[in-house]
């Protein structure tokens, strides 16, 4: 036995759990680690017995969760041991300890391939599970054929073929290209064809993942899982060891049901009368059994086909057994099973039209709105939120504000959210709604996101009829001895707009709601300070004729914060101050403030970007949401061609409801001083808050500025030049720019096609000049004008090309640092007594320095927050960007060798790359991207950058930027941002790029 | 992509195994384990075996003093898995004879080696007790 004859490790384990607390636990682990480290370092006397123990002693104390950040030579040493135990160990520690981006795991790479493609099958046993758990690029690249080799193989037994199959998963997973679909699928789909349950498990898997990436490629592969299917259910030559309390493997039948529900549909009529017969057999014969484990299995496979004919919704009969069955879910006392049927019920109101029939089980799914368990009510909640229309909003809404007093703190913000969303949306009559909204605020107002009241601040503005009514409920809610710091901003916006209104009622003049407010404001944090100032102003200026005790008493409050600490109490104490004196001008100033134009609710926006997730946020999870939701307010900076008379920026920040009076202020202001003439009505801008999101609408064309560039593309040359180009010397530039061969120039006389290949920071380019004519040509010139970040060195080139010959040139690069200029090939030659010179910008372009990269979010994520702040993280709203589907997006991303990690970003309309820039300078620096678009308008959308370095930073986002923006300017490099970016004029290349 | 992780902890929070299919940092296991263990060890027996946390799903099945929890992604059959954890405790049970924590803290290798045969890179690989043994008893012999 492997263990009990290391006594030393049954020791340490026994020590360990008889540490009396943590501190004793660290002081022994400690100890231990100190002495592995000398053991280690002197590797004279070290056995391989003791390598073996000090490595599992290594893998307890990393389990007991302590850093251990040595020795993983020693574990990745024993792989290549010769014996079974010692290679055992060897491969199992490794893969526990490091990750696919260690450099030992570099090294090891030769053994574990020796492993693989030897005759020990033991042996390919271990070396396949190591890198099916951690194997990287480097291992997909340089070891996929053999793993490919080894399961298509028919003298490969089960044991090493089920390995290889989820070996090939995950190379697969970290290099789609190393599975070729053309011949694949077919391999596939004979692989699908085995008999040995647990090969077909394994493959399986990797098919699942293969169609996921790409179902076209792999219908031949559908009557084979259909067939699995059909062998499973009636349990035709199925082991007795592959079946799990008489279920035929469970395992299998989920599996390939879930492989199912990647293709659309089943066209072909007996597949499909095949596979209709298994379901109808799983939904019709699974019976509640007594025994808890059988009754889980058959279960689990009676969900996946509830799920694949949901995801079918074919049969009408069918679908109706699934609601009836789910109906019957949601009431049984069995926890797992009614958790199960609220989350497939809420996932069927997604896929079909079965909202009446799920109504009537609303008042069951109330029920376990209230169960004990918090897995359960988060369910029930998803499914109410589902399931609500204007039929039961009332009913549901009530009972999730009922439910608010009572959740866990958890649950709350998402509650106060949805219950917001669905009084908005469903609302029978608008009064409903502000009720509604009041009392979230009263009842979780530390839940209730500013999102929520500034939305019910633009419906009641927006809705003359409600206006009394919600100024009279917002007067009510003041009458409470402790009321929240929410409901006092949302309650003094609403009296100060519309008290007036209520003039008649008893305590609703003007100086009773001056000092209940009033009363208010030694508790209230400054924010709202800044809004009650205003209130007091619009209080003010409704109490006509000025009652003159009410208009000491608020001046006296004026000029008290006249000498605020704060900047904005400042500045409104001073302005309100000074406005008011100015009598009846005070009337048109501070009048209501207008209507707010029709949006999209910011709080839908909001719950869809939260809808990723189900339960509470991870860190990761809740950053990146931060991020999202951040771009909700995008109060951008205005374009710099806007006229600079938008002076309230300076006085006001934007993103809060402060401002909707200082706007006022502001024009006002800068009317008098006489700077501008005219005032325009900026609300769409400055109301950046309540609008909900989006920008300033209507803003475009700055990014156009490249329209006159687009004209210049064409060579300098060309309008001197007698010979014209035969291509598009622009498009094929562009072309090159992804692609690393093809024509670069092309006349009646010669041709220039371009070869390149790339690694790290350094290319080596062959240009292949061509002549095209029988006689030869003269005075052939080639001259490089390199920017100044790329070295280049051109081979010489033959002055005189002779007939129908094709000469190379090879061109050595090095980048030394992050920029976006473009090297230039001045190319010149004589044809007869014509001289032709042509200057051709080289594609040796930023991307050609970028290494494809994937990443997970785990590894995505620390590296976007631990570059946090401008240059090494650069955003800007890009505008003009040509439309295009997210898809489109994608693929160009992904041809510049921007890797995009499709899901990373909660939100759909999202995308986030990554890759890895090579030049001498940064060396291998990682890249991230984020590009956040708006579904509601393609032309625009948030760029966010980051990397290691400040310039790489910048050129990289202005890059994108280039090829995002109208396409003339995709392929047009620098020069956009002359300002930023100042060319030295002794830098030839650049400034010859420049004028191109 | 499957299952994310898996955990044996007992019932005073200790992890007795844990083995990770995504990586993730020191710091990072050590704060998802304690967030893990306070949500799912404070559930009683009438409550589902299903714990939604960050991004995951956690299905979890209590045997004695320990704690057996799965963390899956959200698109995972958790039925499947929770019956997977039964099956892994019962192949346990035919190699250890009725299998306790002790055992699993003594001999974690065969524990790892066990579970190496049945999953890999978050996906099952093999669900026959005979095959998943296999190799152990192949190395029993050899000793």
């Amino acid at each position: 036995m492997a263990l009990s004859g290391m006594r030393g490790l049954s020791v340490f384990i026994s020590e360990i759990r008889n540490c009396q607390n943590k501190e004793q636990e660290r002081l022994r682990v400690d100890k231990e680690l100190g002495h592995i480290r000398n053991r280690f370092k002197n590797e004279k006397g070290l056995t391989v017995y003791d390598k073996k123990k000090y490595v599992w002693k290594m893998l307890y104390i990393f389990m007991l969760g302590y850093d251990v950040d040595f020795g993983h030579m020693e574990a990745v040493s024993l792989i290549s041991a010769p014996k079974y135990p010692e290679k055992q160990v060897g491969y199992l520690v490794t893969s526990c300890l490091l990750n696919e981006n260690h450099d030992f795991l570099r090294l090891a790479i030769n053994t574990v391939r020796n492993d693989i493609i030897g005759r020990n099958e033991t042996f390919q046993c271990l070396a396949l599970t190591l890198v099916g758990n951690i194997g990287g690029r480097d291992f997909a690249e340089s070891l996929a054929p053999d793993v490919q080799k080894l399961l298509i193989s028919s003298s490969c037994r089960p044991l090493v073929k089920k390995k290889a199959a989820l070996c090939l998963l995950r190379l697969f997973r970290k290099n789609p290209d190393v599975v070729n679909v053309d011949g694949w699928s077919d391999r596939m789909s004979q692989l699908l064809d085995e008999r040995n349950l647990g090969v077909l498990t394994s493959s399986m898997s990797l098919f699942v993942s293969l169609v996921s990436n790409n179902h076209e490629a792999y219908w031949s592969c559908l009557p084979k899982c259909v067939k699995v299917l059909e062998r499973l259910a009636r349990n035709q030559d199925v082991p007795q060891e592959y079946t799990y309390y008489g279920i035929p493997s469970p395992w299998l039948q989920v599996k390939t049901m879930r492989a199912l529900q990647y293709f659309p549909t089943i066209e072909d009529p007996n597949t499909r009368r095949a596979l209709f017969e298994v379901l109808q057999r799983v939904l019709m014969g699974t019976d509640v059994v007594k025994n808890v484990n059988k009754n889980n299995a058959s279960h689990a496979v009676l969900f996946e086909a509830l799920a694949l004919v949901m995801h079918l919704d074919a049969e009408k009969e069918m679908m109706s057994q699934c609601v009836a069955l789910l109906g019957k879910f949601i009431a049984v006392r069995e926890p797992n099973i009614r958790y199960l049927g609220l989350e497939n019920m809420t996932r069927m109101l997604m896929v079909t039209d079965v909202q009446e029939i799920i109504k009537r089980h609303q008042a069951q799914i109330i029920t376990s709105l209230k169960d004990p368990d918090i897995s359960i009510r988060r369910r029930a909640l998803d499914l109410l939120y589902a399931m609500c229309d204007i039929s039961n909003a009332k009913d549901i809404v009530e009972e999730l504000l009922q439910y608010l007093g009572t959740a866990e703190f958890t649950m709350r913000e998402e509650l106060a959210l949805k219950a917001a969303i669905l009084a908005e949306k469903f609302a029978p009559d608008l009064s409903w709604y502000v009720d509604v909204i009041l009392q979230l605020i009263d009842k979780a107002g530390d839940f209730v996101s500013d999102d929520i009241w500034f939305r019910v601040v633009q419906f009641v503005t927006n809705n003359e009829d409600l206006q009394p009514y919600a100024a009279l409920k917002a007067r009510e809610y003041l009458d409470k001895p402790a009321i929240h710091e929410t409901m006092m901003k949302v309650s003094a916006y609403l009296l100060g707009e519309y008290s007036h209104l209520l003039a008649r009622r008893p305590g609703c003049s003007p100086k009773e709601i001056f000092s209940i407010i009033h009363e208010k404001l030694p508790t209230v944090s400054t924010p709202t300070i800044s809004i009650l100032l205003s209130t007091y102003a619009k209080i003010l200026m409704h109490s006509q004729p000025p009652d003159p005790e009410l208009q000491n008493q608020i001046w006296a409050i004026f000029s008290k914060y006249e000498t605020s600490i704060d900047a904005e109490i400042q500045q409104r104490a001073v302005e309100y101050f000074a406005l008011s004196k100015k009598g009846a001008a005070l009337m048109d100033i501070l009048a209501e403030m207008p209507k707010f134009p029709e949006r999209e609710s910011s709080l839908i926006k909001k719950a869809e970007d939260t809808e990723a997730d189900t339960a509470e946020l991870s860190a990761i999870k809740s950053r990146a949401q931060q991020q999202a939701s951040n771009a909700l307010v995008v109060t951008d900076q205005h374009p710099a061609n806007e006229p600079p008379q938008v002076t309230q920026l300076g006085m006001v920040k934007i993103p809060s409801i402060n401002n909707l009076e200082n706007n006022h202020v502001d024009q006002e202001v800068t009317q008098t001083n006489g700077i501008m003439g005219e005032v325009e009505p900026q609300n769409g801008d400055i109301l950046g808050d309540l609008l909900a999101i989006e920008g300033p609408p209507g803003v475009s064309g700055t990014e156009t500025l490249t329209e006159e560039g687009a004209l210049a593309l064409a060579p300098v040359g060309e309008l001197e030049n007698a010979v014209k180009p035969v291509i598009d010397i622009a498009e094929r530039f562009r072309d090159l720019c992804v692609k690393d061969s093809g024509v670069l120039y092309e006349d009646p006389y010669v041709q220039i096609g371009i070869k390149a290949e790339w690694r790290g920071h350094q290319g080596r380019l062959v240009l292949f000049l061509g002549n095209k004519t029988t006689s030869s040509l003269d005075s052939v010139h080639a001259v490089i004008l390199p920017p100044s970040h790329l070295k280049l060195e051109l081979s010489s080139v033959p002055e005189i090309i002779p007939p129908r010959a094709q000469v190379q040139c090879p061109l050595e690069v090095v980048n030394l640092c992050p920029s976006r200029d473009v090297a230039v090939l001045d190319f010149s030659y004589k044809f007869g007594t014509t001289l032709v010179d042509n200057k051709l910008r080289l594609p040796a372009v930023l991307n050609k320095f970028f290494h494809p990269v994937t990443l997970s979010a785990e590894e995505f994520f620390p590296q976007w927050r631990s570059l946090a702040a401008p240059p090494l993280k650069l955003q800007e709203v890009v505008r003009g960007v040509r439309v295009m589907s997210l898809g489109e997006m994608t693929n160009l991303l992904n041809s510049l060798k921007l890797i995009v990690s499709p899901g990373l970003d909660p939100n759909a309309n999202n995308l986030v790359a990554s890759t890895t820039f090579y030049s001498e300078s940064t060396q291998s620096m990682l890249c991230l991207v984020r590009i956040e678009t708006d579904p509601a308008d393609r032309t625009q959308l948030r760029l966010t950058v980051a990397s290691g370095d400040s310039t790489l930073t910048f050129e990289l986002k202005e890059f994108i930027k280039e090829q995002l923006v109208s396409i003339p300017a995709a392929s047009r490099p620098p020069v956009l941002q002359p300002t930023i970016q100042p060319i030295s004029s002794s830098d030839p290349g650049a400034l010859l790029a420049g004028l191109l | 992509m499957g299952i994310r992780f898996i955990l044996m902890v007992n019932k005073q929070g200790q992890t007795r195994l844990a083995q990770y299919y995504e990586y993730l940092t020191l710091e990072e296991r050590r704060t998802l384990e304690g967030e893990i263990v306070r949500k799912c060890l404070a559930r009683n027996e009438q409550q589902c075996s299903f714990v939604e946390h960050r991004t995951y799903k956690i299905v979890y099945r209590r045997y004695a003093s320990l704690f057996f929890l799965v963390g899956v992604d959200n698109d995972e059959n958790e039925l499947a898995i929770l019956e997977f954890i039964h099956l892994l405790v019962e192949t346990m049970d035919r190699h250890f004879g009725n299998v306790c924590e002790l055992d699993i803290m003594f001999h974690l290798e065969k524990a790892h080696f066990m579970l190496e045969e049945m999953v890999m890179n978050g996906c099952i690989v093999e669900t026959s007790k005979n095959n998943i043994l296999a190799p152990i008893q192949l190395m029993d012999k050899a000793s």
